[in-house]
């Protein structure tokens, strides 16, 4: 593995070799050994144009556990803030001999610039890039829902997870309808049909417009952000009518199944797409979310870094 | 005076005949014709000089981007005897002295006829008229206004261009875009879109202006202008609107006849151009217009843009490509190589039609004897792999980078003149 730029670079197998690393670096972690060695004396390079301190931490924390030298590189108060163009920075990083370069960047396909236009050696991990992709997401919500649903092991085959909200603009939708399938379960989108991406029926996802009809199965729910600003480009009329018909709340999250679980990538919108006593209910495993991020960065950041065995 | 002879080469792709230019103009066509120099013609098609409807040369203003002379020679490079320089330069093409600034540029260079268009609107704003008249009357004598790059949205703006341009026989040339459903645009709007999160820019928001359009040209029974159309609906409104007898045509561009938005899939701006790349069944469909007539002309839309505006990301690039160079040699593989245009229909498409709507009067005319020698000879059997290093343009933005073209331009003569012979400018 070069760079992850798409969960669709991700075959099944190469999916499941990501979890299971990240399964024994949790592992490794847990049992207070401190920092892994793998990477010592390599340069991970966080390149964040647009502001993320949730990811940007993840990312940080998974560097430093691997022992890997983190360069912090924001957008604000930096030399892009001073209109330097991506290509320069990426030569300036190159000379500084960044090993691999973790970009969160607001428009689409720019880590897939940064990876294939010539300008930078080093490996690329997509952090999130504008409303396309987020599969360092898409990992750890399925390294979340493996450990709830499969014990830990394998693949998601059989499952069927819900993905509810702005999938239009959603790059974490993007991610895991391509990664969740890759690893065997069935996807339901559900959201209005101003937030559907045009051609969403060639994703293989089953579309749904109606919340209500879309929990009685599932084995998960994954609320998406909705942003404020979208009601002013009257994808809904208000915020209460969207909550009301697209937000999880206690009511319907009775609806599903025992085992299900509620699933949110964060910063949540409380009492907008999710409300406070299902964000903090029982079967919210947001916080565990977070938590296995770092896990499953670390992973990706060992794959792309230092090969596929595991020492 | 120098002659020329053109030996054995296929006029409008019949048969084989020599061609001697004197005097700026054709002086015989015949077998065993001599001249002082003699352009091997074997294996070529000579068609008249190419009129692009549509080019941008970028002067006054982006002369890092490309200067009247860098784009005439590209344009020369291309087999074209006359160019439309579009009016979005800095400042705007909107006044009689910007016009003639241009056109005497042009003179001055003098390997290609460049007509400059007239802004419709101040600045291109939509707000507010040009001085349409003005730039008529002016040596420059403008018949073509637009605001390319911009659609004049505001319906009676729309309809006001229209009426005024009749008092001197000018045509609107329209860049069908609805802003509001294009705003932030990146690529067509289609499943490639919706995959790669890029705000899409839907057919409807072209076709929607074209409707209107037409039917306000029948209303106040005006000449309209299409530009760049590229989607199928597109081809069905036009072929409506023609057939209602309204007062229309259209133009298409190679890159539209050629590429389907899958490219995008790269993220590579080179491939980032409004109106954008389209699906295989827009392709096909201009295609199939362009065939029927219902798509007038081609026109290249050579949009030349600095390497920063395109070394970067997606969203952060400039919108154009490159196409004077390339552009018989796309129409040869994607209309003459599938049949569905004889070389004498290419003649019409890329130099009989432009020249009449633009009305470049002495362009566009037939090859024969005391005709004004605009002359190109192509080669469409030599097959060519694009090094952008290599092109005349002073920008590299040309999207077919490393494809291989069937053909090319042996030779080029502008009012009897070779602007370009052997393959190089002359």
């Amino acid at each position: 593995m070069k760079h992850l730029l798409s969960a669709s670079d991700l075959s099944r197998d190469d999916a499941v070799l990501v979890l299971d690393t990240a399964k024994q670096l949790a592992a490794a972690t847990a049992q207070g050994v401190g920092k892994l060695p793998p990477l010592r004396g390599r340069t991970v390079v966080n390149l964040f144009y647009e502001d993320s301190t949730r990811t940007r931490i993840s990312f940080e924390a998974a560097a430093k556990r691997l022992s890997a030298d983190v360069i912090n590189f924001s957008a604000k108060g930096s030399s892009v803030s001073k209109g330097e163009s991506l290509k320069d920075t990426a030569l300036t990083l190159e000379a500084m001999g960044a090993d691999a370069v973790v970009i969160r960047h607001p428009s689409s396909g720019a880590p897939h610039r940064l990876a294939t236009a010539g300008w930078i050696s080093g490996g690329v991990v997509n952090a999130g890039d504008g409303t396309h992709e987020h599969p360092t997401q898409a990992l750890l919500d399925a390294y979340t829902l493996r450990a709830h649903l499969r014990n830990g092991e394998g693949d998601l085959q059989g499952a069927k997870v819900a993905i509810v909200g702005d999938v239009l603009h959603s790059r974490v939708a993007r991610s895991n309808a391509q990664l969740l399938q890759t690893l065997g379960a069935s996807v339901r989108l559900v959201a209005p049909p101003t937030l559907m991406p045009f051609g969403v029926d060639t994703w293989g996802c089953e579309v749904s417009y109606d919340l209500d009809d879309s929990l009685n199965d599932v084995d998960a729910v994954m609320m998406l952000r909705v942003q404020r600003e979208r009601m002013n480009a009257a994808y809904f009329p208000t915020a209460h009518e969207y909550s009301s018909r697209y937000g999880l709340n206690a009511t319907r999250m009775n609806k599903m199944p025992s085992h299900a679980i509620v699933m949110h990538p964060g910063p949540m919108n409380r009492g907008m797409e999710i409300s406070a006593d299902v964000a903090d209910s029982s079967r919210s495993v947001i916080v565990e979310q977070v938590a296995n991020g770092v896990s499953v960065r670390m992973a990706v950041l060992y794959l792309i870094l230092g090969g596929t065995e595991m020492s | 005076m120098t002659t020329y002879v053109i030996k054995d080469v296929a006029i409008l792709g019949g048969a084989e005949s020599d061609i001697k230019i004197a005097d700026g103009v054709i002086a015989a066509i015949g077998s065993g014709l001599t001249g002082d120099v003699v352009v091997n013609g074997k294996g070529c098609v000579a068609l008249p000089g190419l009129v692009d409807l549509h080019t941008h040369l970028r002067e006054p203003g982006r002369e890092d981007a490309e200067t009247v002379l860098s784009g005439s020679q590209a344009a020369a490079m291309g087999g074209f005897t006359s160019v439309h320089a579009m009016a979005n330069t800095n400042p705007v093409a909107d006044t009689a002295g910007v016009v003639e600034q241009v056109w005497r540029l042009g003179q001055q260079v003098n390997l290609v006829d460049v007509r400059p268009v007239g802004a419709v609107t101040v600045g291109l704003e939509g707000t507010a008229l040009a001085e349409l008249g003005a730039m008529a009357e002016s040596a420059a004598a403008v018949r073509v206004f637009s605001d390319d790059g911009k659609c004049v949205h505001d319906s009676v703006m729309m309809r006001r261009a229209l009426e005024y341009v009749k008092a001197f026989d000018g045509v609107v040339a329209q860049h069908a875009q609805e802003p509001r459903l294009t705003e932030g645009a990146q690529m067509n709007e289609g499943v490639i879109s919706g995959k790669l999160g890029l705000t899409g820019w839907p057919a409807v928001a072209e076709e929607a202006i074209i409707a209107r359009d037409v039917l306000l040209a029948e209303h106040v029974g005006s000449r309209l202008h299409v530009c760049h159309l590229s989607t199928a609906g597109s081809v069905d409104i036009i072929r409506w609107a023609k057939a209602r007898g309204i007062n229309v045509t259209a133009e298409v561009t190679p890159h539209h006849l050629y590429f389907t938005d899958d490219v995008v899939e790269t993220y590579n701006p080179v491939f980032k151009v409004n109106p954008p790349l389209r699906t295989r069944a827009d392709v096909e469909a201009v295609r199939a217009g362009l065939a029927d007539g219902t798509i007038d002309i081609v026109a290249t839309d050579h949009a030349p843009h600095p390497a920063e505006d395109k070394d970067c990301e997606w969203a952060a690039a400039a919108f154009g490509m490159t196409g004077l160079e390339s552009a018989l040699a796309i129409v040869n593989d994607t209309m003459v190589k599938p049949g569905l245009l004889t070389w004498a229909q290419v003649a019409d498409r890329m130099s009989i039609a432009p020249a009449h709507i633009g009305r470049v009067l002495d362009q566009g005319q037939p090859l024969e004897v005391g005709s004004p020698a605009h002359i190109v000879v192509f080669n469409p059997n030599i097959d060519i792999e694009v090094d952008p290093t290599r092109t005349v343009s002073a920008s590299r933005n040309t999207p077919y980078a490393g494809y291989v073209l069937p053909g090319k331009v042996v030779a080029t003569f502008y009012r009897g003149r070779p602007t370009v012979l052997d393959g190089a400018l002359a």
